[in-house]
């Protein structure tokens, strides 16, 4: 049974900003409905007491001390930028205030 | 589009504030943000002073570059135990951070590295004081760690607001500062003080931010940003109505003044049979309204996943507790005793805290005053200085230390009170310590006999039926005598021993 349709698939296209055509959203809702479908098998054998796994290493506490490191000049830091005014990037407008 | 929307309250109208919370039980949500004062940023080590130029305080992870990988800051992930701590939460055993992937041109990464259904912190509560002394629990759900954005300046347009502008430039020095979010479980049974409850809420996890040493804590600056959440129900065993979240109101008056205007329009609203939208509106600090935003994204809409770059974060017990052996006093048990330290009554307490006088008062104590002398000071002379020159306590021209020193002064007869007053005059003006001040003006009390003897023999003699009355053994106006006595020698005189030796002349004594 299907679980993903190219509905949602265009839906997660759009939030991502990703444009693709009609045949890419057919395909992709049927690769996708694969990895769901494999995503859910697994979570059958799992059972409540395994903790969810989100890195592959057993690490933890990674920590770095709070001390200043010299940061990009500011030309460096500009170099990417397709466009920049007064050591700031320069944007096209932004239509929508958080 | 949010454009279109702008003005907000079409359809309906603005309802009388206290009819409003007759009508309706009104429930607010806060999320607070506090930039935390750390050295370097959250996950990388670019500096993070204030006011720098633009651009000068980024890395190659501030701005997400290509490959460029997060290392945590150990001192950020302590504040924010600390946080927690103080607003009596857990703290996870292990908690990870998580990406929320929205497009904005503030967030260089295209995602803001926050922590989403693992928080650092949960389940606590913040009891706080109202200016009456109502006490008040509020209900944290949750503290977690996340980064600040960019800031982005709007260019061209008739207004210089995002709306009509050209283009937008962006500063990333702001760029991954360390945030702590601290999230309220709804806040009902307030009525109509639940602006003020916002209020209280807000102030009192500022000083507590102050007191932990976690961050300035500047709201001008923007280290502490409020989203005020509110809705309303017919009764408080109503279901709870759509909420609107207020975003980024950042003074404590403003806080107060959004939650009261969000009552008054969403009541409004619903009064006219409209329904509430369920969206983010901006606090217009000019104006005194808010106006809609967009509508609120779903959770999902931001596509959470867990951080691949950063492992768990486990605080091992060991170290949760060594902070919480470093904690200060909550606000509110630091109040209550002072309170009995200094045997102030309840509503001499409270005038001191709404005065904003506690540090000052217990540095005065500090200083070696009595804690009623103390107050007297600061809530009497110095308020009404403050309030003639509009400015708070702590800014006037005078510290703690000094009004210590002048009413050891004071203690030891070397001034009396009005003398003292005299002599604070000069301190606030600007010509030195208080014994500079008394050494200069030539203040001190004059107890010399000879010289009094003097000045109570022509006052006497000036007013003889009151000399009269006296020897007759009515002792009522010695008080005229003394008088006299004060104004001659310009209030210098010591009125204890002028009451002495006026009895001992007419041979009362």
């Amino acid at each position: 049974m299907s679980t993903i349709n190219r509905d949602e698939v265009a839906r997660l296209a759009g939030l991502a900003r990703i444009d693709l055509t009609q045949d890419e959203l057919t395909r992709l809702a049927g690769e996708l409905d694969v990895i769901v479908e494999s995503v859910a098998r697994v979570s059958e054998i799992a059972t409540p007491d395994v903790p969810a796994t989100s890195h592959p290493l057993p690490l933890t506490n990674v920590y770095r001390d709070d001390v200043p490191e010299e940061p990009l000049p500011v030309a460096d830091a500009l170099a990417g930028a397709p466009s920049a005014e007064g050591g700031r990037f320069a944007v096209p407008q932004i239509l929508e205030e958080d | 589009m949010s454009a279109s929307t702008h003005g907000g309250t079409a359809g309906s109208v603005l309802v009388d504030y206290d009819d409003a919370v007759r009508r309706y039980d009104p429930v607010i949500g806060i999320e607070v943000h506090v930039e935390l004062g750390t050295a370097t940023k959250m996950f990388d080590a670019a500096p993070t002073e204030f006011g720098a130029d633009p651009n000068t305080q980024v890395t190659p992870v501030s701005l997400g570059l290509p490959g460029a990988l997060p290392v945590l800051n150990r001192t950020a992930v302590e504040s924010a135990i600390k946080i927690g701590l103080a607003l009596n939460c857990q703290i996870a055993e292990l908690c990870r951070f998580a990406r929320k992937n929205y497009f904005y041109p503030d967030v260089p990464k295209n995602f803001q590295t926050s922590q989403y259904d693992e928080p650092i912190a949960f389940d606590g509560y913040l009891d706080v004081e109202l200016a009456d002394g109502t006490v008040v629990r509020v209900e944290i759900e949750r503290a977690h760690m996340e980064e600040d954005a960019g800031k982005n300046t709007h260019v061209g347009g008739a207004t210089g607001r995002i709306h009509g502008a050209e283009y937008s430039l962006v500063d990333y020095n702001r760029a991954g500062i360390p945030l702590v979010e601290i999230v309220t479980r709804p806040i009902t049974g307030m009525g109509d003080r639940a602006p003020e409850v916002a209020r209280a809420y807000v102030q009192t996890l500022r000083d507590i931010f102050r007191g932990l040493g976690v961050s300035e804590a500047r709201m001008e600056r923007g280290n502490v940003r409020a989203d005020v959440n509110l809705s309303l129900r017919p009764t408080p065993d109503a279901p709870l109505g759509t909420r609107t979240e207020t975003k980024n109101v950042n003074s404590f008056r403003s806080v107060e003044r959004a939650v009261r205007y969000e009552i008054s329009r969403q009541a409004g609203v619903l009064d006219a049979g409209g329904t509430v939208i369920q969206e983010t509106r901006h606090w217009h600090e000019d104006t005194g309204v808010t106006t809609s935003g967009r509508v609120k994204s779903d959770a999902e809409d931001y596509r959470y996943f867990p951080e691949p770059d950063l492992v768990p974060v486990a605080p091992s017990r060991a170290w949760v507790e060594e902070i919480r052996a470093t904690l200060p006093e909550a606000p509110v048990a630091r109040r209550r005793r002072l309170q009995t330290e200094w045997g102030y009554a309840d509503a001499e307490m409270r005038d001191v805290v709404n005065a904003g006088a506690i540090e000052l008062i217990e540095a005065t104590v500090a200083a070696g005053a009595a804690p009623a002398a103390a107050r007297k000071w600061w809530m009497g002379e110095l308020a009404r200085t403050a309030n003639t020159e509009g400015v708070e306590l702590a800014d006037l021209p005078v510290t703690p230390e000094q009004i210590g020193q002048l009413q050891g002064l004071v203690d030891s007869g070397r001034i009396n009170d009005k003398l003292a007053r005299q002599v604070l005059a000069g301190v606030l003006a600007g010509e030195g310590s208080p014994e500079e001040v008394v050494t200069a003006r030539g203040l001190e009390v004059v107890s010399d006999d000879g010289a009094l003897l003097a000045a109570v023999d022509d006052a006497l003699a000036a007013q003889p039926d009151v000399a009269d009355k006296i020897r007759g053994g009515n002792l009522g106006p010695v008080g005229a005598i003394i008088g006299a006595v004060m104004k001659a020698t310009r209030g210098q005189a010591d009125a204890a021993r002028v009451r002495e030796l006026v009895l001992e002349r007419v041979g009362q004594g």
